[in-house]
């Protein structure tokens, strides 16, 4: 194989939930970036509806790779590798990129690399023009990603192949409870953008909601640590959301959904921030950057750029395009493998919804 | 003209054909017996077989795809994969009602005598069926439903063979020789070709889901009071 050593040129294919994304990179310049997304499908359903982001992704994925093949003025006989997002996400989500990537490749002889989803939204990071223009990743890097499908704590000693997962939900992905108390609020789904528009009308210490796996029992010690040190756990804030408001309304009384919305999300983003900064000290890690679609929420932001500062922690926030899924960070760090001599995977592997971040590419 | 087909409505499979002005002939094949392990398969077996047949992706004439019924995921993975060879190769795409393969086998077998049922197992205790004619010609479906619901036909396929006892019972039969036949892309190509034969036309790659997804919406939130 004749992969040249500097800037290869990778198609990147995503469809691990809702989004259908395919990106074209060149080593680390973004030339297209492609998402078609089923959002709207799963509007009156109040989340991701696993049957109904799979067939829409049969239906996108073709138009999807016309389409950035045409922006990124590049034919598939030019590509020096194709990438798909082979884990962690839904099954069937997961099947149809994987079945497209591999036809690809037989299609066209280039090799296929099966990438983590997870690990893609730090490789996105590398990106010219993002938000480290092109410099190499930090040493002593974390990464905080968010969204409506994970909530981890990731250490990443080298991108391509001693990545670490430090902590994770251990029930809910932080997204995820925002759609639910979305719900119980009566606000629309993405219950995300909604909540935070909401929050900001409202006082964050109006109702004092609980933080997850924060008493000792689960946090322990930095010589001692718990069993949930750096875990996230949202499902009981969701349910104590839940009680607020049905006692408001037991009472006959209005429920204050600004506040409510407010000290919900006050408990999400103080938990979230104060665990990763907690990781990022007691791991020696000094710059975090921060993935996902709960990445482009303001008080996320507000609050880790605090937190983060007062620490001493160099903060990389991606641009909301590159935050939420898509396929660009997907050939992004496929590109870091194919510069790194890794293998390509061939066309034998099978999906892995729960692909360890250890496990980089397959 | 070359044509590849690929059906992963129940098991996997794929086939190389080759379609004149009089007849179509089987020049290789790819199955797996696995109805679980499509994504896995699929894509190395059509490598090899095209391989092994020395056909390189620009010769091919048509690519075709079965677009079930079949389980979801599984059906996906066929109707993705042709998408995107023919996408890749810039050939012309076509979709072919997979059951219309065992109906080929079992006509082709000589095994019809009358109308006759073709099905296939669809899982939660029903079956993905059509009805066809003697000659082949589909006359209903596809249709999912309970075993129950069934005409008092002869019913070939490994549908058939699920509820052999309950069909019997109900007045159809389940002849032992397509009582485990699944659709297979050699049989669905022969079909198709046949249809380009007779100057039909085939269908889109559209999947025949022919059932909506679970998914509820949620009723709204009871109330405290
Ligand atoms: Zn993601």
């Amino acid at each position: 194989m004749n992969l040249p050593s500097a800037a290869p040129l990778v198609l990147g294919i995503e469809s691990s939930c809702d989004e259908t994304g395919v990106g074209i990179v060149r080593g680390t310049e973004l030339l297209t970036n492609t998402v078609s997304s089923s959002m709207e499908e799963h509007v009156r359903f109040g989340g991701v509806i696993p049957e109904i982001a799979s067939r829409a992704h049969l239906d996108a994925v073709v138009p999807a790779l016309r389409r950035a093949l045409d922006e990124a003025g590049v034919s598939l006989e030019d590509l020096d590798a194709i990438a798909v997002t082979s884990g962690p996400g839904l099954a069937g989500a997961l099947m149809v990129g994987v079945c497209a990537a591999k036809a690809l490749a037989v299609a066209t002889g280039k090799p296929l690399y099966a990438i983590n989803h997870l690990v893609a939204h730090v490789g996105v990071g590398l990106l010219d023009g993002g938000p480290l223009d092109g410099r190499d990743l930090p040493e002593n890097l974390g990464a905080l990603l968010v969204s409506g499908g994970h909530t981890e704590i990731l250490r990443v000693k080298h991108i391509t192949d001693d990545v670490e997962l430090l902590g994770a939900t251990i029930d809910d992905a932080a997204g995820e409870a925002y759609d639910k108390v979305a719900r119980i609020l009566g606000l629309s789904y993405p219950g995300g953008p909604a909540i935070d528009r909401l929050a900001a009308e409202g006082d964050p210490k109006a109702i004092r909601f609980p933080r997850g796996l924060t008493q000792p029992k689960y946090m322990g010690t930095p010589e001692q640590p718990g069993p949930h040190r750096f875990d996230f756990s949202f499902s009981g804030l969701k349910t104590a959301v839940a009680r607020c408001v049905e006692q408001y309304e037991a009472r006959g009384e209005a429920v204050p959904v600004a506040d409510v919305a407010a000290s919900f999300q006050e408990a999400v983003v103080d938990v979230i921030t104060a665990k990763a900064v907690l990781a990022c000290r007691e791991h020696g890690i000094t710059s975090l950057l921060l993935g996902g679609g709960v990445a482009a929420n303001s008080r996320l932001r507000a609050l880790a750029a605090e937190r983060t500062a007062a620490a001493g922690i160099e903060l990389i926030v991606p641009k909301p395009s590159l935050c939420t899924d898509n396929g660009a960070m997907v050939a992004a760090l496929a590109a870091q493998v194919v510069m790194a001599g890794g293998r390509p995977a061939g066309l034998g592997f099978a999906p892995d919804t729960s692909q360890p971040v250890t496990s980089v590419s397959l | 003209m070359l044509i590849l087909t690929i059906d992963t409505s129940a098991i996997a499979s794929a086939a190389l054909l080759s379609a004149g002005d009089d007849a179509a002939e089987v020049l290789a094949t790819f199955a797996t017996e696995d109805t679980r392990s499509h994504a896995e398969v699929l894509a190395p077996g059509i490598r090899r077989m095209l391989d092994d047949a020395g056909v390189p992706g620009a010769r091919l004439g048509l690519v075709l795809t079965g677009v079930g019924p079949g389980p979801f995921t599984g059906l996906r993975s066929g109707i993705a994969t042709a998408r995107t060879l023919a996408f890749a190769w810039d050939k012309p795409l076509a979709g072919v009602m997979s059951l219309d393969a065992v109906a080929w086998d079992v006509v082709a077998a000589g095994a019809a005598v009358s109308d006759f049922v073709v099905a296939t197992d669809a899982r939660r205790k029903e079956l993905y069926w059509a009805q066809y004619a003697a000659d082949g010609t589909r006359q209903s479906g596809p249709h999912v439903t309970a075993p129950s619901e069934l005409p008092a036909l002869p019913v070939h396929g490994a549908g058939a063979g699920l509820y052999a006892q309950q069909l019997e019972a109900q007045g159809s039969s389940v002849p032992e020789a397509f009582a485990r036949t699944q659709p297979t892309a050699a049989s669905l190509g022969l079909s198709a070709a046949a249809v380009l034969r007779g100057g039909g036309r085939l269908a889109d790659s559209s999947p025949l889901y022919l059932r909506e997804s679970d998914a509820q919406v949620p009723g709204p939130r009871k109330r405290a009071l």
